[in-house]
């Protein structure tokens, strides 16, 4: 084995292995920054020693328990450091085991309960939302800063500060490392499950710039939700959001045409949906409602996902249910985007002119919102008051962001045109 | 990036005459949930034997339909996996915790194919 085949087998390894790592070195020394760091020496050795050595028949293993030997040695340098500080004159080395007793056992027992301390902690609302998405991304997804920086589009000292920043905080604030209990336990959840989305969108709809899509943080942001939902299984609301996650990453690859512009729900050659995450994603929708309780804001936008992913061609969609589960959607989670949403299912389902009533109820709620404009004009368009169709096309036009749905939409003012 | 995992034995005589071993079976299930709650794993089976099967063959517009089992296939495709990972590396490291999990008493193989992608753009 050549080295190169070695560093990519650590790179690799790393992924897989450095989230353990951290979480489980984090609960011994009490600090995730300094966990990360020495996950990292552990890695620096394993870079030194492998190519000589070979690559150990359990690399996880191995990692793991030189971990432990490097956080112990870092506890005991630190209990050292404090007694001279105290000035006690005991020599450390012939009494080591003395004073304070790091929880050994922790090695041993199941890795879950780390691992949910490190997303709890990462997650942490006193850390500014992007903190939260460097981080999680960092510590839980095992991406690199460098990789980071490229899928955000930013300079990696922008990421690096970010990091940096963010484990000063979680320091300065004593953060604890523990599992949110009792009725902590559904805000701080809200949060890990926000940041996971946050990264998934970012992944699925670039807002602006050229790209539609940037695929590898969406299935990024999948990822980190199904190990969420190995973490906690009993919780409806993550298997909510993977849900959710599955199924319109089910449809990245039929939202663009071949020119490259953007295709809508409605016009998507369902044939290119990707029926492995379909089936993944209603299966952990299924999960979602047999742990029941009231659907929360996850469940219910992954039952809206779910009627369009049984629908084997447009025309069949659901659309009552789905009007219905935006009305429900709007009770949890009041927001004029919602209703703009159940504007177009009610346009549907019963008809444009019952549409455009919800949305002229939203007002001035959404100011420069391209999507407004947009699907007002497709719902005049359909009550054939085409100059006015037009002028909301010409808007939304104008508001629009992204190149290719700027484009998009000015074809759809041009066909109305001329017509009566 | 997605990767199909294949899983490639011998029908007869990969491994001991009993089947594979209680505690290979654990440490299976152990690696399978392992690779579940990792995101990794998005879908696994075993095949029948080849007995159960068929091949149907098209040679330059002849049609041959031939029922197993197969006598000139040495090793055949006893399961798979699909998993997404970030690289190929990171699908090996899985592929090579898969075949250890064995033992010594096996012999067997598995071959990691990346799946193509549906283009991005078709421009």
């Amino acid at each position: 084995m050549t080295v190169g085949d070695t560093q990519s087998t650590i790179d690799a390894v790393w992924r897989l292995e450095s989230p353990k790592l951290i979480a489980r070195v984090a609960r011994l020394v009490r600090d995730v920054g300094l966990a990360e760091e020495l996950a990292q020496d552990v890695f620096v050795i394993a870079l030194e020693q492998w190519p000589e050595s070979g690559v150990p028949d359990n690399p996880g293993a191995w990692l793991m328990a030189t971990a432990k030997h490097r956080a112990i040695d870092q506890l005991r340098r630190g209990e050292r450091l404090e007694k001279k500080y105290a000035q006690l004159a005991r020599d450390l080395a012939t009494s080591p085991d003395d004073g304070y007793e790091p929880d050994l056992d922790a090695f041993d027992d199941d890795i879950g309960d780390d691992m949910l301390r490190l997303v709890f902690t990462a997650c942490h609302p006193v850390l500014s939302r992007e903190a939260r998405v460097a981080l999680t991304l960092r510590l839980l997804g095992g991406l690199t800063t460098p990789e980071i920086a490229r899928a955000y589009l930013v300079p990696e000292s922008t990421i690096q500060q970010r990091i940096v920043r963010a484990k000063r905080t979680i320091a300065k604030k004593k953060i604890p490392y523990e599992i949110p209990q009792g009725s902590e336990l559904a805000s701080r959840l809200s949060s890990v499950l926000e940041v996971v989305y946050l990264i998934f969108n970012e992944g699925y709809a670039a807002t602006a710039g050229d790209d539609w899509v940037r695929p590898e943080l969406g299935e990024d942001a999948l990822r980190l939700g199904r190990v969420l939902a190995g973490l906690m299984p009993k919780e409806p609301e993550v298997h909510g959001l993977v849900a959710l996650m599955e199924i319109q990453a089910s449809r990245f690859a039929a939202r663009v045409g071949p020119s490259g512009e953007a295709i809508l729900l409605f016009d998507q050659d369902r044939s290119r949906w990707d029926h492995l995450l379909i089936r993944r994603g209603l299966a952990a929708l299924d999960r979602a409602e047999h742990l029941g309780g009231h659907a929360g804001r996850y469940v219910l936008q992954a039952s809206i996902a779910a009627c369009h992913a049984r629908a084997r061609t447009a025309d069949e969609t659901n659309w009552s249910r789905i009007a219905a589960l935006y009305w429900a959607l709007g009770q949890i989670m009041p927001s004029p985007i919602v209703e703009l949403n159940r504007a177009v299912a009610v346009g549907e389902a019963v008809g444009p002119a019952a549409g455009l009533d919800l949305i002229d109820q939203l007002g001035d709620s959404l100011p420069g919102y391209h999507l407004l404009h947009s699907v007002r004009g497709d719902l005049l368009e359909r009550l054939k008051r085409f100059d006015e169709a037009r002028e909301e096309f010409e808007t939304a036009a104008s508001q629009a962001t992204n190149e290719r749905e700027r484009t998009l939409l000015r074809d759809r003012a041009a066909t109305c045109v001329g017509r009566v | 990036m997605r990767f199909m995992m294949m899983i490639k034995l011998e029908e007869e005589g990969a491994g001991p005459a009993d089947g594979p071993s209680e505690q290979m079976m654990t440490e299976m299930g152990k690696l399978m949930d392992e690779m579940t709650k990792a995101g990794v794993l998005l879908d696994t089976a075993g095949l029948q034997p080849t007995a159960e099967g068929t091949q149907i063959q098209w040679d330059h517009g002849k049609l041959n339909v031939v029922d197993g089992p197969f006598t000139e296939a040495k090793e055949v495709i006893g399961g798979y996996a699909i998993i997404q990972a970030k690289s190929k590396e990171e699908a090996v490291e899985w592929a090579k915790r898969f075949v250890r999990l064995h033992g010594d008493d096996w012999k067997l193989t598995s071959e990691v194919r990346q799946i193509e992608e549906p283009p991005e753009d078709w421009g």
